[in-house]
């Protein structure tokens, strides 16, 4: 297996597609030329050309209203967002048209689009490029949202995400971009709707996603040397579809749930999870469901103070020693 | 057939003489030693603020004016009591025109307390509503149609005024600007929108971005007066902007005002391509010739205005302030982190009646 980056994961999952499928390509601000904001496509542009590479001008409502369009005449198009802040100017196409033509056309259309692209804080950049949309987009029926948080299910879920016949968000993370994990050489496939139990522990259960779950991770260890406690770590990897049977099993046998995610906590994904783990899991619960979620407010542009603002290992420590007591 | 356009021409490649128009004959000696006050002082800020950015003390993005100092200050110095200013993401050179401080500016690049927002804003996004000046805004276009709602607030109010709503070349795409086009143009809202057309969005040039080049020519589809001028001599881009913004608070008219300029840096501090996308040479040869710190220097020291070493002393109390600045920044503290949850909502800060009933923040 190599090692290699969060970036280069998804860079070889959309270059493998683009030479899997003639339909396959590849849309969005600098994408071509310029290799990328966050160099994810770095090379393509070379490799493949003008007509699978394709740099728009600053125009994200019609691009993707464009490839919406498109993938009506099977056009596979994959747009990025230079940061998933910015699909907000292009609401009404990806929340109207992207989930809700198939509907309305009673089954007779399908929208095969993948809309990617970093959705995450923590980068002192202040309210307007923080944001972590996946739980609007999972708030709309007929759009799938995943939420990679390494390499290896990076790769693998934008693989899973082209050849799906859905539209479909690919949340990443600039955090992540940088950081190493073990990836096969030979081709894989990360199914949308399938999570991933990161660790395994008997006194607790941390439900998380994106970058959240490696944070939980850590906070995993440490919560098992310094205080004894045996902490499961299920990492979602889709926001929706959801693997409720992963999660109830594993609270089932932990009888505890912490749930930790970037997004602010009104209405945030986690609130429904908690709803499900209650709902479906009540008579195994020896505590109250918590959570850990960024402080409600928008996002802070100081640096140390946005480190506080979204979830870090301390607050998770913190929150987990609640749900214990 | 297409009935005549009433445009104005391009005034761009006359070569008129700018400082001999009224508006500019008008100006005091003082007053023009102002403007190149405020020339060399945005220039001077910016260079330390890539300092700080370089030495770690600034994070996230830092979008640099430099090049392009004469269009904010140029027109700023027009601004009337009840004129009003908004722009994008590019916003220190406007803030230090409209007459921030360089302390409350570079603090809160640091991030910290005593900024002009208290840290929480950052870079792209400074306000000084007392100062009429609205931001400071970080999505692409998305203050174009808080300018138009500017402009309109001077109308229903009865003010006699006009909303200046800067934008960038590759802005000038996004729907939202568009849609205010219109509407400031059919509801004859007295708002210029302010091109600042440096020839690049991040690392896509003009040609490659927009299939019309001339860009003020769009505003041809929306019956608006426009026009282009040359953004690197104060006097210019004064004589030029002074007509438009006569006419929107005399006649209560729109106006796309197109500025070339340029920028000499990378897109933001982090764009280190940008030699990639663009000449050595190209950026050499525009601070060469039109460079705008020199440009108005030159003048005045023709004019018999101020001499050489006043210049330079200027220059050098300018230095001086943005190291003050830096030194001011680096020793504030940071918000305390109870600080993250005001400022969300005004009558829960005010403790008002509308805070009453309901939660307002959910933290467990
Ligand atoms: C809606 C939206 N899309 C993309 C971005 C990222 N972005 C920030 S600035 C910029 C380029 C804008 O160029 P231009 O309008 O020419 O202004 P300049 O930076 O040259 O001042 C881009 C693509 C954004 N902030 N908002
Ligand atoms: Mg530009």
């Amino acid at each position: 297996m190599a090692l290699i980056t969060y970036r280069e994961a998804i860079k070889q999952a959309l270059d493998e597609e683009i030479q899997r499928d003639e339909n396959v390509c590849i849309m969005g601000e600098e994408v071509a030329q310029y290799n990328g904001a966050y160099k994810v496509t770095e090379g393509l542009w070379a490799k493949h050309g003008d007509k699978r590479v394709i740099d728009t001008p600053i125009s994200e409502a019609a691009f993707s209203g464009l490839a919406i369009g498109a993938s009506a005449l099977g056009v596979r198009p994959v747009i990025e967002m230079m940061f998933m802040s910015f699909s907000y100017v292009a609401i009404d196409q990806l929340f109207n048209n992207a989930s809700f033509c198939r509907y309305m056309s009673g089954g007779l259309m399908n929208i095969p689009i993948v809309v990617r692209g970093p959705a995450n804080g923590g980068t002192n950049v202040g309210a307007t490029h923080s944001h972590t949309p996946e739980n609007m987009v999972a708030n709309h029926p007929g759009l799938k949202v995943v939420c990679p948080s390494n390499a290896y299910d990076a790769k693998g879920l934008m693989k899973a995400a082209i050849r799906d016949d859905d539209p479909v968000f690919v949340m990443e993370n600039t955090l992540l971009y940088g950081e190493k994990w073990e990836v096969p050489e030979e081709e894989y496939i990360v199914e949308l709707g399938v999570a991933n139990i990161l660790k395994e522990g008997e006194d607790m259960t941390i439900v998380s996603h994106g970058r959240c779950a490696m944070l939980s991770l850590q906070a995993a260890k440490t919560l098992e040397e310094k205080h004894g406690i045996s902490v499961e770590v299920v990492d979602l990897r889709s926001i929706r579809p959801l693997d409720e049977e992963t999660i109830l099993n594993s609270v089932k046998k932990t009888g505890r749930a912490l749930l930790v995610e970037e997004n602010k906590p009104y209405c945030g994904v986690d609130a429904q999870i908690s709803h499900i783990i209650q709902l479906k899991a009540f008579d195994y619960l020896d505590a109250p469901v918590h959570r850990v979620s960024s402080i409600d407010a928008p996002q802070i542009y100081a640096k140390p103070l946005e480190d506080w603002q979204i979830p870090n290992e301390e607050r998770i420590i913190e929150g987990a020693l609640k749900c214990m007591a | 057939m297409a009935t005549p356009k009433k445009k104005s021409a391009s005034k761009s490649t006359k070569s008129t003489d700018f400082a001999a128009a009224p508006i500019n004959k008008a100006l005091t000696k003082e007053e023009k030693i102002d403007l190149y006050r405020t020339i060399i002082g945005i220039r001077r800020f910016e260079e330390r603020s890539l300092r700080a950015y370089n030495q770690g003390k600034i994070g996230g993005f830092l979008h640099l004016y430099i090049g392009q100092e004469a269009v904010a200050a140029g027109i700023v110095s027009l601004m009337e009591e009840n004129d009003h200013i908004i722009t994008a993401y590019r916003d220190h050179g406007h803030a230090l025109a409209v007459g921030m401080s360089m302390n409350e500016c570079m603090a809160e690049m640091y991030g910290k307390h005593t900024g002009c927002s208290k840290g929480k804003g950052g870079s792209m996004h400074f306000f000084a509503p007392d100062k009429n000046y609205w931001g400071g805004h970080g999505i692409v276009a998305g203050q174009t149609p808080l300018g138009a709602g500017l402009a309109f607030a001077l109308k229903y109010k009865g003010l006699k005024g006009c909303a200046l709503a800067f934008l960038g070349d590759g802005a000038v795409n996004q729907g939202s600007f568009m849609e205010t086009l219109n509407l400031a143009s059919l509801w004859n809202l007295p708002v210029i929108f302010v091109i600042e057309n440096n020839g690049y969005s991040m690392g896509t040039s003009l040609k490659r971005s927009s299939a019309e080049e001339n860009l003020a020519h769009r505003a041809d589809g929306f019956d608006m007066e426009w026009e282009v001028c040359n953004g690197h001599d104060v006097y210019e881009v004064r004589e030029v902007a002074n007509r438009a913004m006569k006419r929107a608070r005399e006649e209560m008219k729109p106006f796309l005002l197109e500025i070339r300029t340029y920028r000499y840096r990378g897109h933001s501090v982090a764009d280190a391509n940008h030699e990639k996308y663009r000449t050595k040479e190209e950026i050499e040869e525009y601070k060469r010739t039109k460079d705008p710190v020199n440009v108005i220097r030159q003048k005045l020291i023709d004019e018999g205005v101020m001499t050489e070493a006043e210049a330079k002393k200027i220059d050098q109390e300018k230095k001086d302030e943005a190291e003050a600045s830096a030194k001011f920044a680096d020793e504030s503290p940071y918000a305390p982190r109870s600080e993250i949850q005001t400022d969300v909502y005004s009558e829960v800060d005010n403790d008002t009646e509308g805070k009453l009933k309901g939660t307002y923040f959910f933290n467990d």
